[in-house]
């Protein structure tokens, strides 16, 4: 079971992935959507996105497009926005276009591992 | 640094207002809590403050200093788990038992700034149709009147409303206002807040068919710990349920609630004493018998 982060801005992955490892939950990253898209071809064991809204190539609301159209992957992600948009039309739009959940920068490990336990993602006992 | 008998006389003072045990081992709860308050109230130090409430006996003074000290840790659906009981096991049993009055009384008896009586609200309207018509009621006590009127307000800080919500809750029961999100007038409106010392004549709060009393035992000594627990015991419907907080235990209490194992929680049952022991036939689930400790 891996978690793929998309975000253009090194330090929100690196602090993801540092909050991930702690969790005991395995990340693989990416900068942008395009690239978020050949890991995903080739990773089926994602079990959760966590990715940023506004990033170049292809931004997180586009890629939430390219997820949550019929058949694009064999298998379904859980999708978390994690971003500094903090109005509510923006978290309406992820909603409505297929986001299972949303985190609002800044926030804490709590917050993140709270956001899990409600997608029910757990690190697998083997991992 | 407080000096020691300052902090003996805060101790006390604490004890006797709220049932609040602390020992040395919590002086940077002191120290952290009240250095605001001495700074807020004008004095030099926590030294300073003590001193004045040990001269004179400044009634609103030593309620803040109570306030101060008994404002505790809170976030939505804390122990997720005694939500699912709630949702699975509880609330489908009052359906079938109340069912001819359509009433449930739910008490939050230490609701802090409110997340807890506003999480049980939203259970129950995501918990919905079934409990269309009925009358529910909830109670939300606290000793401190600062916090329960941020709980009336309830207003929450963005990271108040990340803490425990889903972003679907969010959007559905708060709206936003400025930085801060506000609850809704649906769910502010399935609770009353008042203000409750636990140690006092609890005869007006009335019985209830839940009791929430999460995170406040284990801040109290044996006998206060009796005492509560006695009277809450009284406040229950029989059949009704009391929640503690996850490392809160009737250690060295003799009680007739029956503790209740159920999603790697507990919760405690008021049956009556045939009754006690072995399955549930109706949920399955797990009980050790009459807790007498």
């Amino acid at each position: 079971m891996k978690v793929l982060i998309v975000d253009d801005n090194s330090a929100i992955r690196d602090v993801l992935k540092k909050m991930l490892d702690e969790m005991g939950i395995r990340t693989i990253e990416t900068c942008h959507g395009k690239e978020a898209i050949s890991k995903l071809e080739n990773n089926t064991d994602i079990k959760l996105v966590i990715l940023d809204w506004n990033m170049p190539e292809m931004n997180g609301i586009e890629l939430l497009d390219w997820l949550c159209s019929q058949n694009k992957l064999s298998y379904s992600p859980k999708i978390m926005v994690v971003t500094t948009e903090n109005e509510v039309n923006k978290i309406e739009m992820a909603m409505e276009k297929g986001a299972d959940e949303y985190i609002m920068m800044p926030f804490t490990k709590e917050i993140l591992e709270g956001k899990l336990s409600i997608l029910g993602i757990e690190k697998e006992s083997h991992v | 640094m407080v000096s020691n008998d300052i902090l003996q006389f805060f101790f006390s003072l604490l004890y006797q207002e709220s049932g609040l045990l602390l020992d040395e081992s919590k002086r940077y709860l002191i120290e952290t809590r009240l250095e605001p308050v001495a700074a807020q109230e004008g004095f030099a130090s926590i030294d300073a403050l003590g001193k004045k409430l040990m001269e004179r006996n400044d009634a609103l003074l030593r309620q803040t200093v109570v306030d101060a000290m008994t404002t505790n840790e809170t976030s939505f659906f804390r122990d997720k788990s005694h939500f699912e009981i709630l949702r699975d096991e509880i609330i489908p049993r009052l359906i079938q038992s109340n069912e001819k009055t359509k009433k449930i009384r739910i008490w939050c008896a230490a609701c802090s700034t409110g997340q807890e009586p506003y999480s049980i609200g939203i259970h129950l309207k995501e918990i919905g149709v079934k409990l269309k018509d009925w009358d529910i009621q909830i109670l939300a006590t606290d000793i401190s009147e600062p916090v329960l009127s941020q709980a009336r307000l309830g207003v929450y800080s963005q990271h108040e409303v990340q803490r425990g919500l889903s972003a679907p809750q969010l959007l559905r029961y708060f709206s936003k206002e400025g930085l801060a999100w506000k609850i809704s007038s649906e769910i502010r409106n399935m609770v009353q807040f008042r203000k409750l010392n636990l140690l006092a004549d609890l005869s007006s709060v009335g019985t209830s068919d839940i009791i929430f009393c999460r995170n406040i035992l284990i801040y109290f000594d044996l006998k206060t710990k009796k005492n509560v627990i006695n009277k809450l015991f009284d406040l229950l419907n029989l059949g009704g349920s009391l929640f503690l907080g996850g490392s809160e235990a009737f250690m060295g209490i003799k009680t007739s609630l029956v503790r209740v194992e159920a999603k790697k929680a507990c919760y405690y049952k008021k049956e009556n004493i045939s009754q006690n022991g072995g399955t549930d036939s109706r949920s399955g689930m797990k009980r050790r018998g009459v807790c007498q400790t």
